[in-house]
């Protein structure tokens, strides 16, 4: 479904069920060169099981119009302006990498706001090696072929986002692909990484947020290894720790674990 | 950056889609004879049938074996995943009937194998779906034969039996403007030879009976997707793009941005026409991957030799392998195929037909019979077998008269098949 938020349109996929005001909300928010669909295994059964789902694109990304948020800060402040142009005066929010950082600080500016936070695959600092960034810029293919080798932890990966027969790898460098291919007046590969890359106050954050926050790590993770995350996990007033045995790819490589991680946490 | 994350071709080949099976420690891939998959709970059954969550419910829309399968294919030819099928022949059918219905049009190759030809010339047309077929390399005919309700190109790497290569490139971006996927049967170059989605092409299908397998044992096709066809930003597209009443409603280009196509192909395709592909044929053409590229590299280096062997034959009319600079494919294979642009080919006798019949029936280490890409070498005779359908127009038009003989060179001592075409080669030659 379409919102308009700060008068563009915002894209978000809803699990396949009609948004409903009554029900509690969750909110996905996707990492760099992702879009909506990176959650599908998670969001498609959450919207049949009581919750409303709102995978969003973020602005200039794929569905959603608007410029691409450059800073984290600004990301979370479009989070926020999509729950008001929503009704929502209360969410759950989940994002992974890039995402989780967007969350993170959206709960830290409205703590009153944002009921449970979800991180996946975090880190702080999220600094992105200056080659790589810039490399995002000037190679991006180059620069996407080695974040999904990074973020890879098997080439024997369980049925996944599209079914069995899904190649984990290859749809996730396609969805690069096409993201990227999605803004033609911005490199959102580029602009991404560099709001995580710029991204300071991370456990500033956190120890504004109220609401329990459970990290979803992948145990394999080479972009956001585990123990990347140990500052905003010490700083988290109510933390649950949920290792997943696979990489940076947690929602397509470990879909199951993290669902049953989800299903636990939200109960 | 070589190993385990970043592996090459041959390692993929052995390991992609595959680990030791952890419940038995099994380090090859169990053969997962089973029709079905029980459920955990009521909930997961619905779930799994309403694509809340992945996993197999019934061996015709998903199975284990199958989906290593699907994965190792998609690894090699880079793609975002497949769907494995009964026959080469299914997958390009279902191929079809994902993307189309009655009213809709295809710009195909006029050098395709005869089955394929006749699927689109007769068969599909009685279901309401058009095909122009265009020699390979007109471009200008790709582009001219257009119409507003085209909904896809096909074409072959390189055309059975002529081997005219097909520019993908060139090709895939006519399709692209005018707003349609180029589809491309692969099976006589595999993705060793030619990875068609790199050069453009959107979806890519084998007959897996033929080079993958590679041993003659088991009938079995595969499609693999790109991903990287918009079909949203096309607008051709309802059956991927708007909800269809047929599965929840579902509007695949929106469930998943880069895979609609395999979505609505398994799930309705495998579902409602259900030519799925036996989990025992899946392990068979897996076992044949594994030696994939030390299988390809022997048919190249034989092929070579064979190629040159009748290119200096008196009795020999014309070999059409673009090895060799008069093929009118040359210049293209080289670009396109620098590894060899396949071990199936056609070569013209001088003689009658009762001669080209004694040559056929004269060779003994060739077997005579109707399939190519076996590790044994095949010979067959084209217009009075696989194309025997064709009108000599068509026959023609693919590069075919009553006089070619068409070999698949296998994996034998390159000697020993030299020496089986010299003596077959002299005896048609006295039965004049």
């Amino acid at each position: 479904m379409k919102f308009t938020v700060n008068g563009h349109s915002t894209y978000c996929y809803t699990g396949g069920k009609a948004f409903d005001a009554a029900k509690p909300t969750l909110i996905f928010i996707h990492g760099v060169l992702n879009d909506h669909s990176v959650w599908i295994l998670q969001t498609r059964y959450l919207a049949h099981h009581g919750w409303n789902v709102l995978a969003v694109d973020l602005p200039g990304h794929c569905r959603s119009a608007g410029a691409p948020p450059a800073t984290v800060e600004e990301a979370a402040d479009f989070i926020l302006a999509l729950m008001d142009a929503a009704g929502l005066d209360e969410a759950v929010l989940v994002g992974h990498s890039f995402g989780s950082l967007i969350g993170l600080e959206a709960a830290a500016r409205a703590s009153d706001r944002v009921s449970q936070l979800v991180l996946v695959g975090t880190a702080f600092p999220m600094k992105v090696s200056p080659a790589l960034l810039a490399s995002s810029l000037t190679e991006p293919m180059k620069a996407l072929e080695m974040v999904n080798v990074f973020s890879r932890s098997t080439l024997a990966p369980p049925p996944s986002a599209l079914g069995p027969g899904t190649w984990v790898f290859g749809a996730s460098m396609a969805l690069g692909r096409r993201v990227l291919a999605s803004n033609t007046q911005v490199n959102l590969f580029h602009t991404g990484f560099k709001a995580c890359d710029s991204y300071t106050h991370g456990e500033e954050a956190m120890e504004k947020v109220t609401c329990p926050v459970l990290f979803l790590l992948g145990s394999a993770d080479q972009m956001t290894p585990p123990k990347a995350a140990q500052g905003l996990i010490q700083k988290a007033r109510h933390a649950q720790v949920v290792q997943l045995p696979g990489g940076h790819h947690q929602m397509s490589e470990t879909p199951e674990a993290m669902l049953a991680a989800l299903i636990a946490f939200l109960a | 950056m070589p190993g385990y994350s970043d592996p090459g071709f041959d390692t993929l080949a052995l390991h992609a889609g595959a680990a030791p099976d952890p419940a038995t420690g099994a380090r090859a891939v169990p053969i997962h004879l089973t029709t079905s998959f029980v459920f955990e709970s009521s909930d997961h059954a619905a779930a799994l049938f309403n694509l809340e969550r992945a996993g197999h419910v019934y061996s015709r829309i998903s199975n284990p074996t199958n989906a290593v399968l699907e994965q190792r294919v998609s690894a090699l030819e880079g793609g975002i995943g497949a769907v494995s099928t009964a026959s080469g022949q299914a997958a390009l059918h279902l191929s079809v009937a994902t993307l189309m219905g009655a009213g809709a049009h295809i710009v195909a190759s006029t050098a395709l194998y005869g089955g394929s030809q006749n699927l689109l010339h007769y068969t599909l047309r009685r279901f309401g779906i058009e095909t122009t077929f265009v020699k390979p390399g007109d471009i200008d005919g790709w582009k001219a034969a257009v119409r507003p309700n085209t909904k896809l190109f096909f074409g072959e790497t390189v055309g059975n039996p002529g081997l005219d290569v097909l520019d993908i490139e060139t090709v895939s971006s006519i399709a692209h403007e005018a707003g349609v996927p180029l589809l491309v049967d692969s099976t006589l170059t595999t993705p060793w030879l030619i990875k068609p989605l790199d050069h453009g092409a959107d979806l890519v299908y084998h007959s897996a009976t033929k080079f993958l397998s590679g041993h003659g044992t088991v009938i079995g096709g595969i499609v693999v997707d790109g991903g990287s066809f918009d079909w949203d930003k096309s607008g051709k597209f309802p059956e991927l793009t708007e909800p269809y009443e047929g599965f929840h409603n579902m509007v695949f280009s929106e469930e998943s941005t880069v895979g609609a196509f395999l979505l609505r192909a398994r799930r309705e395709g495998l579902r409602d026409f259900g030519a799925c592909l036996s989990p025992h044929s899946a392990w068979l053409i897996l076992q044949g991957i594994e030696t994939l590229s030390l299988r390809m590299e022997r048919h190249m280096s034989n092929t070579k030799k064979v190629v040159e062997f009748l290119s200096q034959q008196a009795f020999v009319s014309r070999v059409g392998h673009p090895l060799l600079g008069t093929h009118p494919s040359h210049a293209l294979a080289h670009k396109l195929l620098p590894r060899g642009a396949g071990s199936v080919f056609s070569f013209d006798l001088k003689g009658s037909r009762e001669q080209g019949k004694k040559f056929v029936e004269s060779l003994k280490v060739f077997s005579h019979l109707a399939n190519v890409g076996d590790c044994r070498s095949l010979v067959i005779h084209p217009a009075s077998t696989t194309h025997f359908r064709m009108s000599d127009e068509a026959l023609a038009a693919g590069g075919i008269t009553q006089g070619t003989i068409r070999l698949s060179i296998g994996l034998e001592d390159p000697d020993d098949l030299l020496d089986d075409l010299k003596r077959a080669l002299k005896v048609a030659e006295k039965a004049a």
